[in-house]
Order: C-alpha cells, then sequence, then structure tokens
C-alpha cells in the first residue's frame, strides 16, 4: 500500500543525485536556516555548529507548525490556504525548472525557453489543479510524489553533511514529542480537524484511499458525521500536520516522504557504496511497516519519523563502517557469504 | 564493460528472483511485507557479522595478508552461521505473529500459510543476499574498465552473477527446507540446510577457480530444489498435472477457466 509512493519517492531522489551531479555539489551556499558553517578546523568546532544548525532548523519547524495550528484554531483558513497555494506554486513551477534545467544540463540536451516554458507550465498548472482541487488520484499522488522528492533534493543539496544527520534525528525525536504528548501541536491539529469533523489540507498529505477525492474540494465544507466509525488510521508526521478519521485508507504525511527520502538520498551522495543505500531502504521500509503495525494495535494518530529514522539512522552508520569493508573484502576475493 | 555487460550480468543474477516476485508476491501486500522482513533479518545477520568482523580484524597484524585472508574465511563461516541463526529466529517470530495476525484480522483462517511464509522469507533472504554481494559489481560495469587487467580472471562479472543467481535460489531452497523442518522437528534436515550452505560458501573460497565452485553450486541448487519441491507437497503427480493445465485446485485458485 504505502510501499509503492515511498519506494517511488526513493528511488526518484537516488536516480537523481546518482546521475545529476548538481544535487551533491557544495558550493558553500547554505539555507538560511543553517547558518553556522560546516568549513570548520576541528572536530569539535563542526560538530557544535551542526548541533546549533540543528536547533535553529528545528525552532523554524517548531514555530511554524504551532503558527499553523493557531491558524486553523482560530479559523484563519482563507491564510492557510493561500499559504499552501505559494508553497506549491513554488515546487510546482521553480524547483521543478531548476530540475529540469539540471537535467538537460547533465546530459548535454539543448533547448529553447518557450518549450520549456510551456513544459513547466502545463506541469504546474495541472500540479495545482490535482492538488488543491479535484483530479484522478493517481495524478495527484504522482504529484505529491514528485514534490516530496523535489523538497528532499532541495534538502539534500542545501543541507551541510552532519547538520543533515543530526536535524534528521532531532526531527524524529521532535515528532514522536509533537504527535503524542497531550499539548504537542499535531495531536493539537487532529483533535481541532476531529472536533470539527473537517477533513485537512490536501496539499501536505498523502492518502492511498478512493474516499478522500470526496472530501477533497473545500474543507470549510463539514463532512458528514458517518465518518466517524471504524478505522481512523492515520500517520502523522511534523513537517506537516495531518489528517482525521477517515473510512478506509493510509495516510503519510508530505514531510515523511521528504525525510525517508533525504536519509536514503544522502545514503547514495555520500560515497559510491550502493549497499549503504539498499540497507538504508530496507531499514526505513521495516520501520514502516512496524508503525503502520502500531497503527492497526492502537488505531490513532502516530508518528511515522521516529521508528523509521532511526532504523534507517543505524543502518546507515553501521553498514558504512563495518558492512563496506567486510563485503568489499569479499567481493575483492569473489568469497560468497 | 558495457551497457550489455550491465544488462547481461543483472538479468541472469537477478531474473529468476524478479520473476517470481512479480508472478508470485507482487499483488499481495502481506507477503510484500513478510519478504522485506525476511530481507531485514538477513541484513541484521549480516552486521552482527561484520561486527565481529571488524573487531577481529582490527585486534590482529593489519600487514600479514595470510591472517587477513585466515579472518576473512572466519567472517565466512561466522556470516553463514548467524545467517541460519537469524532465519531460525525469523521462524520462531513468523511462528507467535500468525497467533496475532489471526487475532486482528477478521476472517477464521489464515491469511498466509506457513508454506507461503517459508517461500517468501527464503526469497527475502536470497534477494538482500544476492543484490549486496552483486549490486557494487553491476555499478562498475557500468563504467569504463579492463577487468583483470592485472592478470586476474576474465570472466569475474559474469562467474559473480551466475554465482548470485545461485545463492538466490539456493537461499529460497534453504527457506522452504528449514522452516519445513523446523515444523516436523527433523533436526537431522536442518543440520543438513546448515551445512550445505556452509559448504556452497566454502566452495566458493578456490575462486577464481570457478570450475571447482560453481559447477557443484548448480548440482546442490538442483538437489536442493527436488528437495524443496517434495518438502512443499509437490509429487511427479502435481507436477504433470500442472504443466497439462489440468489441476483443478490451481485454476480454481488463480480464477482461471479450464
Amino acid at each position: 500500500m504505502l510501499f509503492v509512493p515511498v519506494t517511488l519517492c526513493m528511488v526518484v531522489v537516488v536516480a537523481t543525485i546518482k546521475s545529476v551531479s548538481f544535487y551533491t555539489e557544495k558550493n558553500g551556499q547554505q539555507l538560511i536556516y543553517t547558518p553556522f558553517t560546516e568549513d570548520t578546523d576541528t572536530v569539535g568546532e563542526r560538530l557544535l555548529n551542526s548541533v546549533l544548525n540543528t536547533i535553529i532548523m528545528i525552532s523554524v519547524i517548531v514555530v511554524m507548525t504551532i503558527f499553523l495550528v493557531v491558524l486553523y484554531k482560530y479559523r484563519c483558513y482563507k491564510f492557510i490556504h493561500g499559504w499552501l497555494i505559494l508553497s506549491s506554486l513554488m515546487m510546482l513551477f521553480w524547483f521543478s525548472f531548476m530540475y529540469l534545467g539540471e537535467v538537460f544540463k547533465t546530459y548535454n540536451l539543448a533547448m529553447d525557453y518557450p518549450t520549456v516554458a510551456m513544459i513547466i507550465w502545463n506541469f504546474g498548472v495541472v500540479g495545482m489543479i490535482c492538488i488543491h482541487w479535484k483530479g484522478p488520484l493517481q495524478l495527484q499522488q504522482a504529484y505529491l510524489i514528485a514534490i516530496s522528492a523535489l523538497m528532499a533534493l532541495v534538502f539534500i543539496k542545501y543541507l551541510p553533511e552532519w547538520s543533515a544527520w543530526v536535524i534528521l534525528g532531532a526531527i524524529s525525536v521532535y515528532d514522536l514529542v509533537a504527535v503524542l504528548c497531550p499539548k504537542g501541536p499535531l495531536r493539537m491539529l487532529v483533535e481541532t480537524a476531529q472536533e470539527r469533523n473537517e477533513p485537512i489540507f490536501p496539499a501536505l498529505i498523502y492518502s492511498s484511499a478512493m474516499i478522500w477525492m470526496v472530501g477533497m474540494a473545500n474543507p470549510a465544507r463539514h463532512a458528514e458525521p458517518t465518518n466517524q466509525d471504524t478505522g481512523t488510521f492515520c500517520l502523522i508526521s511534523a513537517y506537516n500536520p495531518l489528517a482525521l478519521t477517515m473510512l478506509r485508507g493510509v495516510k503519510l504525511g508530505l514531510g515523511d516522504f521528504i525525510f525517508y527520502s533525504v536519509l536514503v538520498g544522502k545514503a547514495a551522495a555520500t560515497g559510491g557504496d550502493w549497499n549503504t543505500t539498499l540497507a538504508c531502504f530496507v531499514a526505513i521500509l521495516i520501520g514502516l511497516c512496524l508503525t503502520l503495525l502500531l497503527l492497526a494495535i492502537f488505531k490513532k494518530a502516530l508518528p511515522a519519523l521516529p521508528i523509521s529514522i532511526t532504523f534507517g539512522l543505524v543502518f546507515y552508520f553501521s553498514t558504512d563502517n563495518l558492512v563496506r569493508p567486510f563485503m568489499d573484502n569479499l567481493a575483492a576475493h569473489q568469497f560468497y557469504i | 564493460m558495457t551497457a550489455s555487460v550491465f544488462f547481461g550480468c543483472t538479468f541472469i543474477a537477478f531474473g529468476p528472483a524478479i520473476a517470481l516476485f512479480l508472478f508470485t508476491i507482487a499483488r499481495d501486500p502481506l507477503r510484500v511485507i513478510f519478504l522485506i522482513a525476511g530481507a531485514f533479518f538477513w541484513l541484521c545477520s549480516l552486521l552482527l557479522s561484520s561486527l565481529v568482523w571488524f573487531i577481529t580484524v582490527q585486534i590482529s597484524n593489519k600487514e600479514s595478508s595470510s591472517q587477513q585472508k585466515g579472518l576473512l574465511i572466519f567472517g565466512v563461516v561466522l556470516s553463514v552461521l548467524l545467517q541460519e541463526t537469524c532465519r531460525f529466529g525469523y521462524y520462531k517470530l513468523l511462528k507467535k505473529a500468525n497467533e496475532g495476525l489471526l487475532m486482528l484480522s477478521a476472517e477464521e483462517t489464515m491469511p498466509i500459510s506457513i508454506r507461503q511464509l517459508a517461500y517468501v522469507s527464503g526469497l527475502g533472504f536470497g534477494f538482500m543476499s544476492g543484490a549486496f554481494s552483486m549490486v557494487n559489481i553491476l555499478a562498475d560495469s557500468v563504467g569504463p574498465g579492463t577487468i583483470g587487467i592485472h592478470g586476474d580472471s576474465q570472466h569475474y562479472f559474469l562467474s559473480s552473477a551466475f554465482m548470485t543467481m545461485a545463492i538466490v535460489l539456493l537461499h529460497m531452497f534453504w527457506g522452504v527446507v528449514f522452516f519445513d523442518s523446523c515444523e516436523k522437528q527433523h533436526w537431522w534436515s536442518l543440520a543438513v540446510v546448515v551445512i550445505s550452505h556452509l559448504l556452497v560458501s566454502c566452495l566458493t573460497f578456490q575462486n577464481p577457480q570457478y570450475v571447482g565452485s560453481l559447477v557443484p553450486t548448480y548440482i546442490i541448487v538442483f538437489l536442493l530444489g527436488l528437495w524443496a519441491f517434495f518438502c512443499s507437497g509437490g509429487s511427479l503427480r502435481n507436477l504433470k498435472l500442472c504443466l497439462t493445465c489440468k489441476d483443478k485446485d490451481f485454476l480454481l485458485a488463480n480464477h482461471r477457466p479450464r
């Protein structure tokens, strides 16, 4: 169910990282959320800088999430909608234009501006319609996977090395806290949405079920009270507040897609070893399985990041440092285990 | 070192496994989950064995190449034993999970039988084992270079591909036989599985004399295939019915007319 989209997103990110060198080139540019550089003299300084970067990044995410929850509580739907539309506009037009440009550069394809304008215009407009209004479910799913992959690629390019790993760890802790604590912002968001019997913003979640199409049009419209019964299955993530009681189908926040892909993409970017990438991929999928199992047992909103990211990080570091020399030696002698 | 080598070796190594996956596992999400869990357990066993090997290498004499080779052989044997231990652990977990699954699902009968689980978990082990052995080699085969330029064997890629295919199929057969012998408490057949795994790995110590390693390995593949076939309920009669499309149970299960 959720394996196919998560796998697809990761495959797109890994394929891009391995072929388009733009996303692995570091030219000193960093996001404003991670101002401390990692080009320091000592290891201790580098570690300190990455921890500081993480603190800033996580605080920005916390502030934005709390802001979103406050807006939702006071029913400022137009503001939230405008914000979501602006961010998806940027993803669908600007980032995909950059991506297309880099792909053309990598494969040395000549292209003219009018053709690119047509392509990007069509891609973007259909994406906006599918995500924010109505469209075929599979097309909407494809667009959500595409923007998650683009966002993950941006993170992989602009986050410095050590900061990225520390941020991944910190954000899974934040996810755990925000969803499970009684005063956590994401939990409050879900409970408010449940009280008002409303579906949450389609731009932020990936849904695997058909029924979602009914609730997509206008979140201010009250859904039927029959929504309340069995099977509330949803997974929440830190970066995106998430959904609600649905009759069938599992939902996963786009932030989960993004951070899974960041982890696998970074594993693919650092070092040419495919074993590490494969190990992280399997670890994340197992984490997702376990989370879905817990979801089936507890039947309430759960954070999707902690288990997967923990497994992913453990397997990344151990495969890179322990398994890689072992497998390299075995391959050199052609021994098989 | 061209695209044809890359595609050829990929399809040799993973062709049967991918075909099995697409035709029997891909449609059922439960089987996919158990496949990935099997792959995960293999990965855990590899991690443990690499950890032990790494520690022994750190405390050994790094200059002496014969000692390093000895440690590598020790690593291989340990890895095989740990893999079989993890397979046993996975079996125990699946038995426990069976009861849990029965509670969770609404139906009366098991959604997946222990034989299907044996097949799926064996294939999961095989996929991961094959992938870890082969993927780096495949990635290198796309790029520029000359194989065996320093006097090593010219057939490195091809032999690796064939060995990987054997290993993938073997893991699947070992999975089936292993679970079956655990179910029936035939500990001697369990021992035979472990010994055959050790034998196959130890045969590869002869590489690059590929005749000594590949030929016996394929004989073992064939024999274990037969054993797994008979273990999982196959017989000559079943085979004949299946091949002539007259097996009623199979046709019914796949909703096909006679």
